[in-house]
């Protein structure tokens, strides 16, 4: 459990991680809160010449931007989880980020690691999709926003190129209307989930707007779209037989926990229960 | 507590913190990996990734030429040198078993099989370096599954072998066949225990070095058994054994899977010998998946027999046990253990028992937590719970009509040993007390009625157990080749302190509080003026060490005899300078009192100070209160107890949650109290986590899929509800402590609970049988398939489930399980009777 020999740079800007990322190009990896990167060092399946560090890179903190928050790529799951301005226009981020694996990794990991990572496992990017927020990532020619339906681009591949980096999350104030609930399904409290559904719901009676993010329903994260087009401008009555479309046109993967046939089938029972908590 | 008997002293039966936290939590202390010695070098074994091939190549030239290297040596070069694992109980005769080398010479068998060595400077050197060493292999068949094993025509998973079976060992009592031809009733069941991982908290390690005086070569070892590795290591690599001291510093637990002897240890010390320096290894935690031994893997067949109104008649167990790829120390033995077990608490007429021993082509099993009996009391406590649904009577009920009675003790029991003590009525009446058993059953019906998604059941477990390894002679007819005594020695210091030494070896489970404790009240000094000295063979040069709930037992006797002896030297020499008549001088509180005159008195301090100094002794005795004592057990001792379980269990997604756990446990006497109970509450967790998170998983090619905490579900404390303990005392009767032993009862009494508790929640859909670990899938598949073959008039089968809950009463659901049970027992030809 020894990683391969590698260099280290500690980036004390953007700019500097972002000089190194072009100096060394995909020998490089970007390190953060490492709670995924250095267990594939140590188990050798990831085997960088170069670690930039950019935990000291001025990335870290949130900040209320008028209709919408900015979220540093280095605040870690701990702030976000904690962090009164997330609670009060955002309290979905806050709690998705407090069922992030245990204390510990909660005040290593950071949001963007956890984006950037592209795990569709990982309970971040179904928040993300759901709340139809932005990545601001930032390469040798500037910075670029990336709507994060257009940000996981395959198995752990995300829009980030590898001399870019994730350097902020935006996502919008939530008003009264919302009501959200993240059903986590998992085999022990600190595991990944098995399944994942995170529902966001508009309504006043009638639902004005649905999004249901699902976590481990594919390769990338993704949305229930069927789902949510068979309830906007429904009654809540509407639930039950929209939820059961939450599996539609996935391809979820087979593992020891969850056969593909299993997993579609939590889908909708995980979503119909975060619709029923979060217009209830 | 319900008490019998409360024998709380000054020390003993009341709660001492434990003396060695401080230092274990804040790590200022030697674990192995801490060692660190002048010229040390690194080892790092080179490991198959093939379940199964012939080696046809080993090339270290690559690794030879990194930087750092010391040496390389593939198992051909220290095939001289290194010499065989030893297993250290042939169950039989004519057991067949593979020859296990340290390093695979011509052929590997498990993933994880070592096959060459790196030593380097570094650490990090020698894993760079083994990464260039290149073994050519030529795949063979991998043998995973123990039935495809037995087969005619099986592939082998020793090639040097002509079988996959190692042995057949039977044990009979009574007449079986008038058992099951007279029953009206016989409940037939096959249960599989999973494969488990130990996953110890500190990984193996070992430290070898040729240092102390002459010829002598020291190991520091990650291990329970360092005593057991002394006489191993010297034996096998051919050591004169006065040369060899072997030190187990601190150890970070091991559930068994440190009661070994490991390749690794035997690798240091022959490299340590062959290069004249100290030599390191410390286990990955990867490696600790595939190369620590693993535990359970059975598949029991076992068919109970049974009255109309529910007497039990006999019972037949036909168990294959599967070994791994080799024999480790006690590999063939612990389904042996579990032997005895198979009656649980039951009075019966006849027991028929037969295990086969099988190898395939996955890492070695041995003990773990429980080694046996864990897996014994599984299958009879969930086959009482299926019969008492067959009959139609509450499981509680059941078990009560079959129970030895707590007048009945000692009891020989149909396994053929004797219960020494016991009492299950109080034990099951404090815990049905505790748990509210019939407000749960209530309850429970209300959610039936219900019809929701989440069920209530309720699980029991009324166990006993075998603990104290234990009598010599009994082990000697088990052909183990060990013995089971234990040995202490209590060293009087001049100012009245006190040594306590003792050949057990604990690696978590705080002897040196409770030997303190026992020392403390029998010597009447302070509990803080006694060290406990332990694990080392150069201090504690006897010894039998830790494993089998066997310390308190055996060794905390083996202290109270040898205190016993400093007192009676002691109470001579108090005597001799109090000028009175031996028979004269009491000896309490710590001071000897002249009868009559309480005033003329020495403490024991005074009369230690005293006979260190010699200057007035009575004639012809020795200069010395030292004393020691072996002691070895005439029978074992039997811990027992009744646990209750309210899980629920999610219809729609299988999920298990545990709402509350009531345990009753009678371990006998209990030195700490709070050690005990830690021991319940740990032991629980780890016997709630076979039920329903734990399971190691092969493919078919022999590839460890759970090779990873990520994969290898171990919970933690936000899985369990806070469990509620308490104890009923009936003493053991076979030491004079009159204790029991409580390292594995939680484990062995829980998993039975839990999964009779998740059947329990299910039954009216239909479900008699989930497999362990009782996740999500495995229980969901489990309600799909009973919905599918009992309601084959809709295939929505979770409607059908739905409907079946609400259309199906009671009884009507009883009938349909017992046709199911009938069914069962009808394809093996067993069945005699039932209900049909």
């Amino acid at each position: 459990m020894i990683p391969a020999s590698f260099d280290y740079v500690r980036a004390g800007s953007a700019e500097e991680a972002v000089a190194a990322l072009v100096e060394h190009g995909d020998e490089a990896k970007v390190l953060a809160g490492g709670h995924s990167l250095i267990p594939m060092m140590r188990l050798r399946l990831a085997v960088p010449e170069v670690l930039v560090d950019i935990t000291e890179a001025g990335l870290a903190g949130i900040t209320d931007a008028g209709d919408h928050l900015v979220i540093g790529a280095a605040t870690t799951h701990h702030d976000v989880a904690t962090d009164k301005v997330i609670e009060t226009h955002c309290g979905v981020l806050a709690h998705v980020a407090a069922t992030i694996g245990d204390p510990q990794v909660r005040h290593r990991g950071t949001i963007g690691g956890g984006l950037a990572h592209g795990d569709s496992a990982g309970d971040l990017p179904a928040v993300l999709l759901a709340l139809e927020g932005t990545m601001v990532v930032q390469g040798p020619g500037g910075r670029r926003t990336v709507p994060a339906s257009e940000f996981f681009v395959d198995y752990l591949e995300t829009a980030v190129a590898a001399d870019e980096l994730l350097v902020e999350v935006h996502v919008p104030k939530l008003d009264d209307s919302w009501g959200w609930d993240y059903q986590k399904f998992t085999r022990v409290a600190q595991a990944w989930a098995t399944v994942g559904a995170l529902a966001l719901v508009s309504s006043n009676g009638t639902i004005s707007d649905a999004r249901v993010g699902l976590t481990h329903m594919g390769s990338v994260p993704i949305r229930a779209s069927a789902t949510e087009a068979a309830l906007a401008g429904q009654s809540t009555d509407a639930i039950a037989d929209a939820a059961a479309r939450a599996a539609d046109d996935t391809d979820p993967p087979s593992d020891l926990n969850a056969d593909a046939d299993f997993r579609r089938h939590l889908a909708t029972v995980l979503s119909r229960r975060a619709l029923e908590a979060a217009v209830g | 507590m319900t008490t019998t008997e409360n024998p709380i002293q000054a020390n003993v039966g009341r709660t001492r913190l434990r003396k060695e936290d401080a230092r274990l939590v804040t790590g200022r202390t030697n674990f192995t990996d801490d060692i660190r010695l002048p010229g040390m070098v690194h080892m790092v074994v080179v490991r198959s990734p093939m379940a199964h091939a012939k080696v046809t190549n080993v090339d270290l030239t690559g690794a030879l030429d990194m930087p750092g290297v010391v040496a390389a040596f593939s198992g051909a070069d220290l095939a001289d040198d290194a010499g065989g694992l030893p297993c250290a109980w042939p169950v039989t005769e004519d057991m067949v078993a593979p020859e296990h080398k340290a390093l695979a010479i011509d052929e590997v068998a498990y993933v994880g099989d070592g096959v060459a060595v790196v030593l380097a400077s570094t650490a990090a050197e020698a894993v760079d370096a083994a990464e260039r060493v290149v073994v050519d292999y030529d795949p063979l068949p991998a043998v995973v599954d123990m039935k495809a094993a037995i087969a005619d025509g099986a592939d082998l998973a020793q090639s040097t072998l002509d079988t996959n079976v190692s042995y057949r060992w039977p044990l009979a009592n009574g007449d079986i066949d008038a058992a099951f031809d007279g029953a009206d009733v016989v409940v037939e069941r096959e249960f599989v225990q999973q494969r488990l991982i130990p996953s110890a908290m500190e990984p193996r390690a070992v430290v070898a070095a040729p240092m102390g005086v002459s010829d002598e070569l020291t190991v520091w070892s990650a291990t329970q058994v360092p005593h057991f590795v002394r006489v191993f290591l010297a034996a096998v690599i051919g050591i004169d054994e006065q040369n060899l001291r072997v030190i187990a510093p601190d150890v970070g637990g091991g559930f068994g899977s440190k009661l070994d002897i490991y390749a690794e240890e035997i690798l240091a010390l022959v490299l340590a010998q062959k290069l004249g320096r100290p030599v390191k290894w410390t286990e990955t935690r990867s490696e600790g998946f595939q190369a620590t031994i693993h535990g359970r893997d059975q598949v029991q067949k076992i068919s109970l027999a049974m009255d109309a109104d529910g007497r039990f008649r006999g019972l037949k167990v036909d168990l294959l046990a599967d070994m791994g790829a080799y024999m480790q120390l006690l590999t063939p033995g612990i389904p042996i253990l579990g032997a005895f077990m198979y009656s649980g608490i039951y009075k019966m007429d006849a027991y028929d028992f037969s295990c086969r021993g099988v190898f395939t082509n996955k890492t070695p099993t041995d003990a773990y937590r429980g080694a046996g009996r864990p897996e014994a009391t599984f299958a009879i406590e969930r086959i009482v719970d299926e019969a008492a649904h067959e009959l139609g009577v509450d499981p509680m009920e059941l078990r009560k009509r079959n129970w030895i009675q707590h007048d009945e003790f000692p009891y020989e029991m149909i396994g053929t040993l004797t219960f020494d003590s016991g009492n299950y009525e109080a034990a099951t009446a404090r815990a049905i007390e505790m748990f509210d058993y019939d407000g749960r059953r209530a309850e429970q019906a209300n959610r039936r009625d219900s019809g929701g998604t989440k069920q209530l059941g309720i699980g029991i477990s009324t166990f006993t157990e075998m603990c104290g390894l234990a009598p010599s002679r009994v082990l000697g007819n088990l052909r183990y080749v060990a013995g089971g005594w234990e040995y202490a020695q209590v060293r009087m210091l001049f100012s009245g302190k006190v040594e306590v030494i003792t050949g057990t070896s604990p690696h978590g489970q705080g002897h040196d509080t409770a030997w303190s404790q026992i020392a403390a009240d029998a010597l009447g000094v302070p509990f803080e003026d006694i060290i406990v000295r332990h694990g080392d063979t150069a201090v504690s040069h006897r010894g039998l060490d830790t494993y089998g709930s066997r310390s308190l037992v055996v060794g905390g006797a083996a202290l109270a005899a040898a205190c016993g002896k400093v007192v009676e030297k002691a109470r001579r020499v108090a005597a001799h300078l109090l000028e009175a008549d031996e028979d004269d001088v009491e000896f309490s509180d710590g001071a000897f009192r002249v009868v009559g005159s309480p005033e003329t008195s020495m403490t024991m301090q005074e009369v230690s100070t005293a006979t260190f100094v010699a200057h007035d002794l009575p004639d012809g005795m020795e200069p010395s209160l030292d004393s020691d004592a072996s002691v070895d057990p005439d029978n074992f001792s039997y811990p027992h107890g009744t646990h209750l379980a309210l899980v629920e269990v999610d219809t729609e997604t299988g999920q298990v949650e545990l709402l509350d756990y009531v345990s009753v446990d009678d371990v006998g006497n209990v030195v700490n109290p709070q050690i005990v109970e830690g021991q319940v509450h740990g032991g629980l967790a780890q016997g709630i986590a076979q039920a329903l998170y734990e399971g190691a998983v092969y493919d078919q090619a022999g590839n460890l899929q759970t090779g990873s905490f990520v994969d290898y579900y171990v919970p933690g404390a936000p899985d369990f509800p806070t469990f509620r303990t308490d104890r009923t005392v009936t003493p053991a009767t076979t030491n004079d402590l009159g204790v029991k032993g409580v390292g594995e009862a939680g484990t062995i009494a829980s998993t039975p609970a839990i999964i009779n508790g998740v059947i329990d929640a299910v039954r009216h859909l239909g479900v008699n049988e989930v497999l362990m670990p009782a996740s999500p899938r495995n229980v969901w598949t489990a309600i799909q398939q009973a919905a599918a073959s009992g309601s084959a008039d809709s295939d929505d089968a979770q409607a059908a489930a739905a409907v079946q809950a609400d259309d199906a009463g009671p009884d009507a659901a009883a009938a349909d399980n017992a046709g199911q049970a009938q069914h069962a027992a009808g394809d093996t030809g067993t069945s005699t009777g039932g209900d049909a």
